[in-house]
């Protein structure tokens, strides 16, 4: 099991009190998934996506990446962890605006010291078909070669697990099918794939979905 | 890809925060070298002062000590030519004459034939010149109530195998008197006034000034008349020889030659004009020594004013210094702080990407150090170099080698030349520490949700 998470419950502080984002969630994924998860704003999607990312610990419930529960880590250590095995895509992109394409791509590898990023950052800025913006900024990209740009840097460390929010709510359609395209490639090469989306078309590139609603799955709602 | 390669490449994207940064750092810098610098300037500049008026001093010292031994020299010169052409006076008395009588009194009591005069006149003599008989003794002037010398002289006996040799002094003439300062004072005497002395009347002549000498109690008369009222007919008590000329132990020579006419006779030396010069010459060796130690005190003393005026300028400045030069530092390192503080707020979807991707909070804690650094780095070397060359042109120095090496021979401005750059980084980097903390310690979570 890549991911698994157990009957989490998180909290956040409001002005009228304790607000409950996600409570008593329970999610697994295994290699090869690719699930989206739906709901109403504020049902609590992108606290799941951090919860499994290892950036939110849980007020309750447990939480397991890769066979590991991160939380149990230093943060330095789960630092590490996080750029190891988890790859992040955000609507917003969230590139470096003063990195080149590569230099963004390589980014993570500052996290990992690791020997050979610039040949791999090579190989999916090739497959990503960004070549030939290999020098350029993020100002100087669509928005569609900023998010398979991001992309790229997800997948740099070859993380197991890959959790994307809103990827395609900035994108056209033809961008936004290249994207799920490569999430789904991701996939079948044995990741597994947590895509937050309002998206109806996102959603049915996914094996399974799941509707979130007050922070609990919405059985009333079919996968 | 590295943390430094992140750092430049931010450094030259944002280049308003880097710029204004090092500007700051630049600042500091060179404002506490520079400070440093602008006062050994100022110490070289008192030096250079000092040293100058001291040749000053010195120079003018040496040109007065030149002046008094030229003047000292030439005085010397002109005495020594004056002793030859003056010559000097002996006083010719009996052998048997109490000379400490001469020197208490002024008078004489033994005596010599009058004819002795002659006798020397006719002589072939040549160590003097003009001689003068005469007749001294103390009397009771009783008709004015007055005790007074009675000097009697006939003037000047020729010598006579020197013609046309002009007379010195002139003979009292009969009937006549020449009155000393203290007697004419005490009596109230004037010319041509007519007095009785002993019996006999004269007319007063001459009226001497005060000499402060037993002339000034002394009345001059003719030498015939002196000998009758003092009832010394023909004889004398002295012959006055006047302008002795001779060269080497002259009173031996003189002795001698007159032993040879006037057996039973003593010469003596008088008090003489040149006696008065070798006494002026030395007051006035001691005068110009005198002289001479004023210009010097004076001197020294202008130059401790000299030297307290610019230590105190010094001490002012130095104050002012250690109180602005912390305040600039203070300053600078706020406003480092603050543009860190806003880099970071510029940043924070950065590092709350970076954080999420991977990077350690110690990671972008060093992100921002290094930035820092890198500009306390280059801060340091500019603000230094900087600082140096403005502190200079304030000090008033021009930049030269010999500037250059004055300027770095004391360990103040080496130490902090050869410092500043190397702890500029630290400055710059304790600046940026809060900020940098800061965003070491945001929660990525936070930031994610937030965007």
């Amino acid at each position: 099991m890549l991911v698994e998470i157990q009957d989490v419950r998180k909290t956040y502080k409001g002005g009228g009190g304790q607000v409950l984002a996600v409570d008593g969630l329970s999610l697994s994924l295994e290699a090869g998934d690719f699930v989206a998860v739906q709901g109403p704003s504020g049902c609590g999607k992108s606290t799941l996506l951090l919860l499994a990312g290892g950036l939110l610990a849980p007020q309750s419930g447990s939480v397991q990446i890769a066979g590991e529960n991160p939380y149990v880590l230093s943060a330095d250590a789960r630092s590490k962890f996080r750029a190891e095995n988890i790859g992040f895509v955000f609507q917003q992109f969230h590139l470096v605006p003063y990195l080149s394409v590569l230099d963004n791509v390589l980014a993570p590898s500052i996290a990992t010291g690791a020997t050979g990023s610039e040949q791999r950052a090579r190989e999916l800025i090739d497959q990503f078909g960004l070549s030939h913006r290999l020098e350029h900024t993020p100002g100087e990209l669509s928005s569609g070669e900023r998010q398979r740009t991001a992309l790229a840097r997800a997948l740099l460390n070859q993380p197991k697990v890959l959790l994307a929010d809103e990827p395609t709510g900035n994108l056209d359609e033809e961008n936004a099918t290249e994207v799920l395209k490569h999430l789904r490639e991701f996939a079948s090469s044995g990741g597994a794939v947590l895509l937050v989306t309002h998206d109806a078309q996102a959603a049915a590139a996914a094996d399974r979905v799941i509707h979130l609603r007050d922070g609990k799955l919405d059985t009333a709602v079919g996968t | 890809m590295s943390v430094w390669r992140l750092v430049l490449r931010e450094m030259k994207h944002r280049k308003a925060n880097f710029v204004l940064s090092l500007l700051s750092v630049t600042v500091a810098i060179g404002c506490l070298v520079g400070a440093q610098t602008l006062l050994r300037s100022d110490e070289i500049q008192t030096e250079t002062i000092l040293s100058d008026k001291q040749a000053e001093i010195e120079t003018a010292i040496t040109e007065r000590e030149a002046a008094v031994t030229e003047a000292g020299k030439a005085l010397e010169d002109s005495v020594r030519k004056d002793m030859l052409k003056l010559g000097f006076n002996v006083l010719i008395v009996p052998e048997n004459q109490d000379l400490s009588e001469l020197h208490l009194n002024g008078t004489l009591t033994e005596t010599m034939p009058e004819s002795y005069v002659d006798k020397l006149a006719s002589s072939n003599i040549v160590t003097i010149n003009h001689l003068l008989p005469s007749v001294t003794k103390r009397v009771n002037w009783s008709e004015k109530e007055i005790d007074v010398i009675v000097h009697g002289t006939r003037g000047e006996v020729p010598i006579k195998h020197r013609v046309g040799k002009k007379a010195l002094l002139e003979a009292v003439p009969p009937g006549t008197m020449v009155v000393g300062y203290q007697v004419h004072s005490k009596l109230g005497l004037k010319v041509d006034d007519k007095v009785t002395l002993l019996g006999r009347e004269f007319t007063v002549s001459t009226l001497h000034s005060e000499r402060g000498s037993t002339d000034d109690v002394t009345i001059w008369i003719d030498l015939a008349e002196a000998q009758h009222l003092l009832e010394m007919d023909n004889v004398i008590n002295a012959i006055l020889a006047l302008e002795c000329g001779c060269t080497g132990d002259r009173i031996s020579q003189i002795r001698e030659e007159i032993a040879g006419i006037l057996p039973g006779t003593n010469v003596i030396e008088k008090h003489s004009q040149a006696l008065t010069r070798a006494e002026s010459r030395a007051k006035a060796k001691v005068m110009a020594e005198d002289a001479l130690a004023a210009e010097q005190q004076a001197g020294q003393e202008a130059l401790t004013r000299e030297t307290n005026s610019r230590a105190e300028i010094q001490n002012r400045r130095a104050g002012l210094v250690g109180i602005l030069v912390p305040l600039v530092l203070i300053g600078c390192a706020l406003w480092i702080g603050f543009l860190a503080f806003g880099n970071v707020r510029q940043r924070n979807s950065e590092i709350g990407i970076l954080r999420a991707i991977g990077l350690s909070s110690n990671q972008v804690l060093a992100i921002f150090l290094i930035k820092a650094g890198l500009i306390g780095l280059i801060g340091g070397v500019v603000g230094t170099a900087a600082g140096v060359l403005i502190g200079i042109q304030f000090g008033g120095l021009a930049p030269s080698e010999e500037t250059w090496q004055r300027i770095f021979e004391t360990g103040a401005v080496l130490t902090t030349v050869v410092l500043a750059p190397l702890l500029a980084p630290a400055f710059s980097a304790i600046a940026s520490w809060l900020p940098a903390l800061m965003a070491a310690r945001r929660d990525p979570a936070l930031v994610l949700q937030a965007e």
